[in-house]
């Protein structure tokens, strides 16, 4: 009697769930799975727009001229140029704004107001913001570079490759550290306070205390950051769409910038859709990390 | 003395905060400083950190020539769509996430997880094909529908972070008083989580708001772009109208840029706790 009753429950209970998060799982299924796979059923197609009566199975070929591309080597390398760079700028950058906030408690109103500036503004209008920055004629850039003689001439930033990369990464930088700063500024206020305490008797030294305690009560957050941030330089779009637009030379494309041009510029769904595929795949990879961290951390 | 050197301490501190904030704040500065410039001045050599003589000259032209309010109000239309769309969604699912045990219920969160970060370029080509059969290319409701999937699962663990610090005895009480699981939920949680959904709305607003790939392919008509794909496209083939895209890039960040201002605490603690917990 008593287990039937429990059995119910349990019934009740999971029509209870299932329906209540019915239709968000039934969209995310229908909008967001059913595409990817079709997706990935055209990366073993040969599907251009432009001749679309011949769209036909090729197995693996797409995989196999991408693969095999001098260009998808090229922008694999620029995405992971991208991650690093921007990964290192956002987290030192990000760490320097929260050990800041969590100085001068006073200001943190100020300061969280104008950290989450950069982080509302659409990326568009930061790509447009940065391009004119950087402009070789009227950007301030390089008139207060000229200002302070750091430069003698007017860099064109944005036509050479190394330096657009730089471009880019900044602009990054500048939408993204805020984020980063607010993590690890809530991940400074669950560090007890008397573990510092303990540590200024023991007479350990700034740099001592935040290599021995900050960042080690920290790791759990910064691993989280460094996932997202990661997924984040995978997935940018936006950005480098506004101020370079994959140029000089695809010497900013990244993958997935590729893969939009592979799609909506050539019209080549089948290897616009391989590309996909694999940057889905990394996605994957990056998201399953993810999920075991979480659970270590319970 | 003691206190003589923890104030002199601070100085190098409040030095830092000041560089920080210049340069947080400058770009934003210079874009509202370019949008009030005089056109004649903006191509001035060495250029005025601080302009002589202000205009509205761009403002005009971005409504007049560019009719920039068609586009806003699509944005407007899209990211209350999204949000309302998004919220009467998440609620129940955090609801049930955060109170129920179902079977599989692990699995399931952990797939809202991953779908957080589905990659929009392996979804917008089928979806492009899909909403053109449909007719809802060029429609609200073709737009709202893929913004929604990006808001939903983030606002979901918002919500059930929110969900998790509300008392379960309120409820059990409630129905110990005679009201069915349902009117419980309604009379106690609903309005407990009025704070929780507020924050959620307003980051899911923003988010809707900044969305650029979606809005970028599935529409083709001019008149249904949102105010970010509008600025895009300003730029003509040979010159880029740096004075319009200022002007315009402030109109659509100001409602924004107020949004944050005043819910700023709102905000951080709905950023911070959907993705530190798990």
């Amino acid at each position: 009697m008593n287990k039937f009753k429990s059995l119910k429950k349990t019934t009740r209970d999971n029509v209870a769930g299932y329906s209540m998060i019915l239709p968000a799982l039934l969209l995310l299924v229908v909008i967001g799975i059913v595409p990817i796979v079709i997706t990935v059923s055209y990366s073993f197609q040969y599907k251009v727009l432009t001749d679309p009566l011949d769209t036909h199975f090729v197995g693996l070929d797409n995989y196999v001229t991408l693969l095999s591309s001098e260009l998808f080597w090229e922008v694999l390398g620029n995405t992971a140029v991208f991650a690093v760079l921007s990964m290192v700028f956002e987290m030192v950058i990000g760490f320097i704004g929260a050990m800041l906030m969590n100085s001068a408690k006073k200001f943190v109103g100020v300061v969280r107001t104008a950290v989450l500036i950069p982080w509302a503004i659409p990326g568009i209008i930061i790509a447009y913001m940065f391009s004119f920055m950087f402009n070789d004629q009227l950007g301030v850039v390089n008139q207060l570079l000229e200002t302070v003689h750091l430069i003698d001439a007017p860099v064109s930033w944005l036509t050479n490759g190394t330096t657009a990369m730089l471009a880019v990464v900044l602009a990054d930088t500048w939408k993204q550290f805020p984020y980063i700063s607010l993590m690890i500024f809530a991940g400074l206020q669950t560090i007890p306070k008397d573990v510092y305490e303990a540590a200024q008797i023991d007479g350990a030294g700034r740099v001592a205390t935040f290599f021995r305690i900050t960042l080690p009560n920290l790791k759990g957050i910064l691993l989280i950051v460094l996932l997202f941030r990661t997924m984040g330089a995978i997935r940018i779009f936006d950005i480098i769409f506004g101020i370079t637009g994959g140029g000089p030379a695809n010497a900013t494309a990244t993958l997935l910038f590729q893969a939009y041009k592979y799609l909506f510029g050539d019209m080549n769904f089948g290897l616009g859709s391989a590309l996909s595929t694999i940057i889905t795949i990394l996605i994957l990879i990056c998201s399953f990390i993810y999920i075991k961290v979480l659970k270590t951390d319970d | 003395m003691m206190q003589k050197k923890n104030r002199a301490a601070k100085i190098p501190g409040m030095i830092g905060i000041a560089i920080f904030l210049i340069v947080i704040v400058f770009p934003f500065y210079w874009l509202i400083v370019t949008s009030v410039k005089d056109p004649a001045d903006i191509s001035m050599i060495p250029t005025e950190l601080w302009p002589s003589r202000f205009s509205g000259a761009f403002y005009e032209s971005v409504f007049v020539d560019h009719h920039l309010m068609t586009y806003v109000v699509n944005s407007v239309i899209v990211a209350v769509g999204t949000m309302v769309v998004t919220i009467v969604i998440a609620f129940p699912a955090a609801y049930a996430f955060s109170r129920i045990n179902f079977k599989f219920k692990k699995v399931v969160k952990n797939f809202i997880l991953v779908a957080n970060m589905f990659p929009i370029i392996a979804i917008v080509t089928p979806m492009f094909i899909i909403f053109k059969n449909m007719h809802l290319v060029n429609t609200y409701a073709g737009l709202i529908i893929p913004s929604v999937i990006i808001t939903l699962p983030m606002s979901i663990w918002t919500l059930i972070a929110f969900i998790d610090t509300l008392p379960y005895e309120l409820e059990e009480s409630a129905m110990i008083d005679g009201c069915s699981k349902i009117q419980a939920i309604f009379r106690t949680v609903l309005p407990l989580s009025a704070p929780g959904i507020f924050t959620t709305a307003i980051i899911a607003f923003i988010t809707a708001w900044n969305e650029f790939m979606f809005a970028l392919i599935l529409v083709t008509k001019d008149a249904m772009r949102t105010v970010p794909i509008a600025i895009s496209l300003f730029p003509g083939q040979y010159t880029v109208p740096w004075g319009d895209m200022s002007a315009a890039s402030v109109v659509a960040t100001i409602p924004i840029v107020i949004v944050v201002l005043i819910f700023q605490k709102k905000i951080v603690s709905g950023l911070t706790s959907g993705a530190v917990k798990g």
